[in-house]
């Protein structure tokens, strides 16, 4: 169980990032904690031709606020963004999702734009960002642009990324003074979400995130309600996410947990 | 509540090192990194690595092996296939009478994910993974079963032609007067258990580095296999050696075993060959993926346990029809697993009258071992679920139930039905006990004061005896009384211990016992210690096994918990022998007799007068430097071996009575849990166990070992299962799927004691190490059905398994809306539809699907397509989707051409990762707008590497690229281009690829 | 920017325990490789490869680190601590190490070495942890022989320990 041959790059600048995305496309890939790429590459699931370390990047370890978002650099670690001391005042959403992801140990190394790049659908990052409307900061030689999370998350662990992006960062809104609310379903601690959910208070009504269900994160707004027709929309929403059966639950398992958890969750943001 | 332990060494003044908690003379070097496993061990120079190629596939023929473009590849040495090992071995041997063998590595066929095809030999590991993807290997996939009745019922795929519908063997037992018992009880109660397989995982993994002598035809094995050692022959015979040509080693220290390293002993034929084939040592450390997929696994096993029961809870007989799974071979020492307990088939109960039927199985799985529990766990769950049961029949208390069945405290030694003789016990002392000490009234009334508030609480109760120290006989009970007479008798269970005394006195003492951390080491030194008066830090132990040079039998090594029992009682009376012959050497010095003698302090000193004393390693050392000088009597101290093996632990007699253990351990636990009612996760409120394992020699290793069973055991309750598709695809490789408890699962047991010592081994003491493995999971199994108020509870305890039993109808979808895709059970083949318009007359749409450029376009990265005929193609394609990129191998053939209205597609694709296969079928029709409305329907599977790893996600990635390859297919037709899509299979594959990951 | 090629084998220096320490590497030897088998540092031990099981914790530049899901190339100039600089002298076990074997932390050895390493690590910041401290830390790493419930224990009694004789010395 040893990883295939490969070149390893050590990025000096964004820019070497770069023209190495750009020599070697798809056959790069780049390593931030490596969290979820060293154990492909010891399985021999993932064999590019080149890693390109971006950790020793600076420029990409910044946490900044930049009008109302925060934008996190691809080079900042879990563990970084949880010690950020205005991380719950700012983003009370990610401190309470951040502590599920994976182990201490783990969140040490990983960052939050590998994990969104890995795009899991179980992951917290990925349901996180699209709970908050965030936007996903790509680069390559060429170009910068901005993707909306709805439409980066492409399917299971498919992303808008193009091979010759590099993540550069995200940008997460800020929901001041916003009630959020955060509840994972897991046969361990720490391990990948049977269902994540993640609720907060809007405008104009509410709004639950799912991960671990559908092939993607997924988010549905809606007015204030409650009672049955509160009931009913959950209903409605947990049979669209098409939940399937697996070795840890069943599809009508997850339909469940997303009924009772996203009632309980919506009851508490609305409280 | 622990008793104190007599003195082994009374009189001395001193307080013995037996029965004291002392700190681990192991710790030490296992602290700072000093620890010597087998992989920090180095090899010779020039030592090859090896990796093992295995099948994807859980049945299937092996047409070809295409193994050159690994052979040239730079550093490998050789590749070896199934015909080079055998040419230089011969078939493990089988424990039962059938014309059937046992490879370590597949010949032409292949009957278990996992199993052995090829073995690449090269300068390092890495290398050796390299050239281990360049193997083709041509399979014809054949019916596959996985489940053990299904294994037996007509029309099963057959594993072995020696085993005839998968049956291994099929006996009839019949003790006392079974069918009277049932046609004369008021009640009878039956219970239908599936226990599942699991495996108890050491974080260590097998590592064997072997070389062979050419010039004596002789072989030397480092392996940290645990024994036992009856194993050596069965090794030495596969190698075509006597044994005195196959030297086995193991390292000093192994990272936890289980029974589980037993199961290492057909990777070292198949190492050992590969040194014999490279003339060179061969070392092999197996990763987590093979250890998980392959290594070995506890038996699963269908029971249906029926009892005739006496109105007042009374068990009159049992019916035990066990059906024993032990996977796709099977291996030394199975079907032990399922004999093991044959003495032990009442439990705790006294129960004259039982009827047994055993069959054994094979099927599609990784083949079974050693395990701790070794057959306890799947026998104490159909018993104990059945008291369970058999009290709600009668309206009784589980616990009276419990109680009225157990022998009674004055009838030790007591003979079960089946043979056992049960050494010692107070099993109504012990339940007593623990129903004081472990405060079930409040238990109780909390579980009162929870329901009264409508949450799920529930209380669950095992009594258990714990057997320890194997009979070597027992397995020949699976053979005839006539079979076993012309094999010759099989029992006993030689322990050896050497004690010996160096020139300056000092005391090594070496026991045939390979600890995997359970403080041998320790142990031996506080009993030889106690024995020769001196001080801990004065003996030194070595637990390491060569069999070319060490004392050993086929019983040595670590498992049927015989430490405690056997191997430190051996050591006492080694020790005792040499301390004899001091004594008497010491008496002629001090002028007394030598039954005043005592040992005390680092001195050998009269009793009466204890001024008069000589040092003990002046004493020690007179064998070496004055031989003349000792009594004629004395004999030699340098070096005294033992062999103990106990009376009592006779063959299987004519009526298939079989002592299967020495010693049966207590234990008496109880439970209280609490059920979430959203997630339906079971949370252990508390958990009691009382243990009596006879005389504690150290307490703290002793709560250590119960500890350590519970977690495995609640592992096995709640999280582990090895678990199969019903087309024999492993689902839990990695241990983000294989679920191991961790510090946020396990909640303290609270752990009491009582000791009666058993009467039949040296120190009073007995196993201790497997019980919880038995108790615990019945006990948490019988607290959640408490709980729920449920008849039927399946292992392990998965919250979506219990959603299943309570909820009731889900609630409908909403009109119109989404609705649910059927629940797919066992079966793992997707299938799903769709349609698509598309320009152009169907006419021109057939034309096109018939080329093999359309595939070429809508295959990515596809170099090439061949045509073999018109309807039959293959393609070579690198794939990059995500971060993967490999080659894979397709095939694509078309039929039941019905042109131009519908056409079939099937096609398969096989590459490192594993395999994928699928059929689709396309149907044409005009759309009435000059175009053609295309509809298509699929049915798919993938197997091998990723079904085992990524199984998390397999399903999802599969449905969305195969919609993805249609999709493009009708783009393609309507002239558009196919874009991002791709052929189904490859980009299966490669999707899948993508799949696993750890967290970031 | 530093390209190293994949069929060769290139320096790696880095300071292991205080002391700086030189290897040759492939690109895609992992840490835990080179660390025991070019550095004969076997202390950090490998269970699982796939960064779940915990065996091969080190830390590296004052972080947790899997060394299984690390390159050694990735180390090259950092500061690492592995299970060899915990014991204050090779005749001598630290505070940890002690708690350890006092209450039977431990059996077969094999996950102890991650664990210590983890512990270590947070006690320096965390001088009072409370049992759900230690329980989620320790969620990272699979012990099969003890249950946990001693290590936890050792962890507590470590930490007491480490904290009273840090506030002597502050006293002091």
């Amino acid at each position: 169980m040893k990883p295939p041959a490969f070149d390893y790059l050590r990025a000096e600048t964004t820019g070497d990032v770069l023209d190495g995305l750009a020599q070697q496309g798809g056959d790069a890939r780049v390593l931030a904690g490596g969290q979820s790429l060293m154990a492909m590459l010891n399985m021999r699931l993932a064999k590019p031709k080149l890693l390109i370390d971006i950790m020793r990047l600076k420029e990409l370890r910044q946490i900044e606020r930049k009008g109302d978002a925060i934008v996190i650099g691809a080079g900042v670690r879990q563990a970084d963004l949880l010690a950020w001391p205005q991380l719950a005042e700012t983003l009370p959403l990610v401190a309470l999702a951040l502590p599920w992801v994976g182990h201490m140990q783990t969140r040490s190394r990983g960052t939050i734009c590998g994990s969104l790049a890995h795009a899991d659908p179980s992951a917290e990052m990925p349901l996180t960002l699209v709970a908050l409307g965030g936007e996903v900061l790509l680069r390559s030689a060429k170009r910068r642009r901005r993707v909306s999370a709805k439409d980066f998350f492409a399917g299971m662990m498919l992303t808008a990324r193009a091979d010759d992006e590099l993540i550069e960062g995200i940008s997460l809104p800020l929901v001041k003074g916003s009630r959020v609310a955060f509840r994972e379903v897991a046969r361990r601690h720490g391990d990948f979400a049977i269902v994540a959910c993640a609720a907060m208070r809007t405008p104009t009504g509410v709004r639950l995130a799912v991960g671990g269900v559908a092939d993607v994160p997924t988010a549905r707004d809606w007015p204030v309600l409650d009672g049955s027709a509160l009931d009913d929309a959950l209903n409605a929403f947990a049979y669209e996410l098409g939940a399937r059966d697996d070795v840890h639950a069943t599809a009508r398992y997850r339909r469940d947990l997303v009924r009772l958890i996203g009632r309980d969750l919506i009851g508490e943001v609305l409280r | 509540m622990l008793q104190a332990v007599t003195s082994a060494n009374p009189g001395s003044g001193d307080e013995p090192w037996v029965g004291r908690s002392i700190e681990r003379v192991e710790d030490a070097a296992l602290l700072s990194g000093r620890g010597r496993f087998i992989d920090d061990l180095g090899v010779q120079p020039g030592s090859l690595h090896a990796t093992i190629l295995r099948s994807p596939h859980a049945h299937a023929d092996i047409l070809s092996i295409d193994v050159e473009a690994a052979k040239r590849w730079p550093g490998v040495a050789a590749v070896l296939t199934g015909s080079d090992v055998k040419a230089v071995t011969t078939s493990l041997v089988v424990g039962v009478k059938a014309p059937v063998e046992c490879w370590p590595i597949a010949m032409d066929r292949v009957r278990y994910v996992g199993e052995p095809v090829a073995v690449v030999v090269a300068t390092d590991r890495a290398c050796a993974e390299d050239a281990a993807e360049l193997i083709n290997v041509d399979y014809r996939p054949r019916g596959a079963v996985v489940d053990p009745l299904g294994a037996i019922s007509t029309g099963a795929p057959v594993l072995h032609d020696g085993f005839p519908g998968n049956l291994a063997s099929d006996r009839a037992f019949r003790y006392g007067d079974p069918d009277t018992a049932f046609a004369d009880a008021p009640h009878r109660f039956s219970i239908d258990i599936r226990y599942p397989r699991n495996s108890c995982t050491p974080i260590e993994t097998y590592g064997v580095i072997a070389s062979h002598d050419a010039g004596e035809d002789a072989y030397e094995v480092l392996a940290n296999f645990q024994g036992p050692f009856s194993i050596h022959t069965v090794i030495a015979r596969a190698l075509k050696v006597p044994g005195n040509r196959l030297r086995l080693r193991t390292p000093p220290d192994s990272g936890g075993s289980f029974g589980v390293k037993q199961g290492v002993f057909p990777y070292i034929v198949l190492i050992a060959a590969a040194a014999r084939i490279t003339g060179r040592p061969v070392k092999w450390i197996e990763d987590r993926l093979e250890h998980l997929t392959a290594s070995v696994s506890a038996t699963n096993r269908a029971t249906t346990l029926a009892a005739a029961v006496a109105a007042d809870g009374k068990i009159l007989a049992l019916d035990w029809d066990q059906v024993e799974d032990c996977g796709a071979h099977l291996r030394a020492p199975e079907p032990a697993t399922l004999y093991r307990m044959h003495g032990n088939l009442t439990g705790a109960y006294d129960i004259h009258n039982v009827k047994i039927r055993n069959r054994v199985v094979v099927t599609n799985k990784t083949p079974t071992g050693l395990n701790r529990g070794f057959g306890g766990p799947q026998v104490y769950f159909a018993l104990e679920r059945l008291v369970q049961r058999i009290a709600i029949g009668l309206g009784l208390d589980p616990l009276d139930v419990i109680k009225r069945n157990l022998i009674d405290a004055g009838a030790f030694p007591y003979r079960t039905a089946t043979g056992a003789l049960l050494d010692s016990g107070n099993y109504q002392e012990a339940v007593a006990l623990a129903v004081e000490q472990g405060r079930l009234a409040a238990l109780r009334a909390k579980r009162d004061e929870a329901r009264a508030q409508g949450r799920l609480y529930g209380i669950g109760f095992t009594a258990v005896v714990e057997p320890s120290v194997s009979n070597m006989g027992y397995i020949t009970t699976v053979l005839t009384a006539a079979e076993r007479r012309k094999a010759g008798p099989k029992n006993g269970a030689q322990a050896t211990a050497t004690v010996g005394l160096d020139p300056v006195g000092s005391v090594t003492v070496h026991v045939a016992s390979v600890p995997q951390g359970q403080g041998h080491r320790t142990v031996l030194a506080q009993v030889v210690a106690d024995v020769f008066g001196l001080h801990l830090k004065d003996i030194r132990v070595n637990t390491e096994i060569d069999t070319a040079k060490d004392a050993w039998s086929i019983a040595s090594g670590n498992y049927a918990s015989r430490f405690a029992a056997a191997v430190a009682g051996t050591a006492k009376i080694a020790a005792e022998r040499v301390a004899g012959r001091l004594a008497r050497i010491a008496a002629s010095q001090l002028n007394v007799e030598a039954t005043d003698i005592v040992f005390a302090r680092g001195f050998v000193a009269s009793r009466h007068n204890p001024e008069n004393r000589i040092a003990f390693s002046r004493v020690a050392a007179l064998s070496h430097w004055s031989p003349g000088s000792l009594p004629d009597d004395a004999g030699q101290t340098i070096r005294e071996t033992v062999f103990w093996t106990p009376p009592e632990l006779t063959p299987p007699d004519e009526d298939d009575r079989i002592n299967s253990s020495l010693c049966h351990g207590f234990i008496f636990d109880f439970c209280g849990v609490e059920i979430d009612p959203t997630t339906l996760e079971t949370r252990i409120d508390r958990y009691v166990t009382m243990h009596d394992c006879g005389t504690i020699l150290h307490p703290g290793m002793v709560n250590g070992q119960i500890r350590g069973g519970f977690t495995q055991a609640l592992g096995a309750a709640l999280l582990e299962e090895y678990a199969y598709a019903e087309d024999g695809s492993f689902l839990t490789g990695t241990l983000a799927d294989y679920l191991l408890p961790t510090t946020t699962e396990v909640p303290e047991p609270e752990i009491f004691h009582m000791e009666t010592p058993s009467p039949f081994t040296p120190l009073g003491a007995k196993g201790v190490g497997e019980g919880n493995c038995m108790s615990t999971p019945v006990c948490l199994a019988n607290a959640v059905a408490d709980a729920l108020g449920v008849a039927d509870v399946t292992l392990p305890l998965v919250p979506a398994r219990l959603a299943g039993l309570v909820r009731g109808a889900e609630p409908p979808p909403p009109a119109g809306g989404a609705t649910a895709a059927p629940a797919r059970g066992g079966d793992r083949r997707l299938r799903g539809e769709g349609q698509a318009s598309v320009k152009g007359a169907p006419e021109q749409v057939w034309a096109m699907l018939l080329e093999p450029a359309t595939l070429q376009s809508v295959i990515p990265g596809c170099q090439r397509v061949d045509k073999i005929t018109d309807t039959h193609f293959r393609a070579d394609v690198t794939l990059g989707v995500g971060p993967v990129s490999g080659r894979y191998r397709a095939d694509v053939e078309l039929f039941d051409l019905d042109p131009p209205r519908a056409v079939r597609l099937r096609g398969g694709a096989t590459g490192a990762l594993g395999f994928g296969n699928a059929e689709g079928r396309i149907t044409l029709a005009p759309d009435g707008n000059g175009g053609t409305k295309l509809t298509y329907s699929y049915d798919a599977a993938v197997g091998g590497k990723v079904a085992s790893i990524g199984g998390r996600l397999l399903d999802g990635a599969t449905r969305v690229i195969i919609g993805q390859f249609f999709t493009a297919l009708a783009r393609k037709a309507g002239g558009g281009s196919a874009e991002s899509g791709g052929f189904s299979l490859f980009a299966v594959l490669a999707k899948l690829a993508s799949l696993f990951g750890g967290r970031r | 920017m530093t390209r190293l090629k994949a069929d060769q084998r290139h320096s790696v220096r880095f300071t292991l325990n205080g002391r700086p320490v030189e290897g040759e590497a492939e690109p895609r030897m992992l840490l835990s490789d080179f660390l025991r088998h070019q550095l004969g540092a076997t202390g950090t031990h490998v269970g699982c490869e796939h960064g779940v099981c915990g065996a091969c914790t080190i830390v590296v530049d004052g972080m947790l680190t899997r060394s299984c899901l690390t390159l050694a190339a990735q180390v090259d100039g950092c500061e690492l601590k592995t299970v060899e600089g915990l014991a204050p002298s090779a005749d001598r076990l630290g505070v940890l190490q002690q708690a350890f074997r006092r209450n039977h932390a431990l059996q077969c050895g094999f996950c102890t070495a991650g664990i210590l390493m983890s512990l270590d690590h947070y006690l320096a910041t965390h001088p009072a942890p409370t049992e759900a401290d230690i329980r989620d830390l320790l969620s990272g790493h699979i012990c099969r022989c003890t249950g946990y419930t001693p290590i936890i224990q050792a962890a507590l009694e470590a930490a007491a320990q480490l904290a009273s004789s840090t506030k002597e010395t502050s006293d002091a």
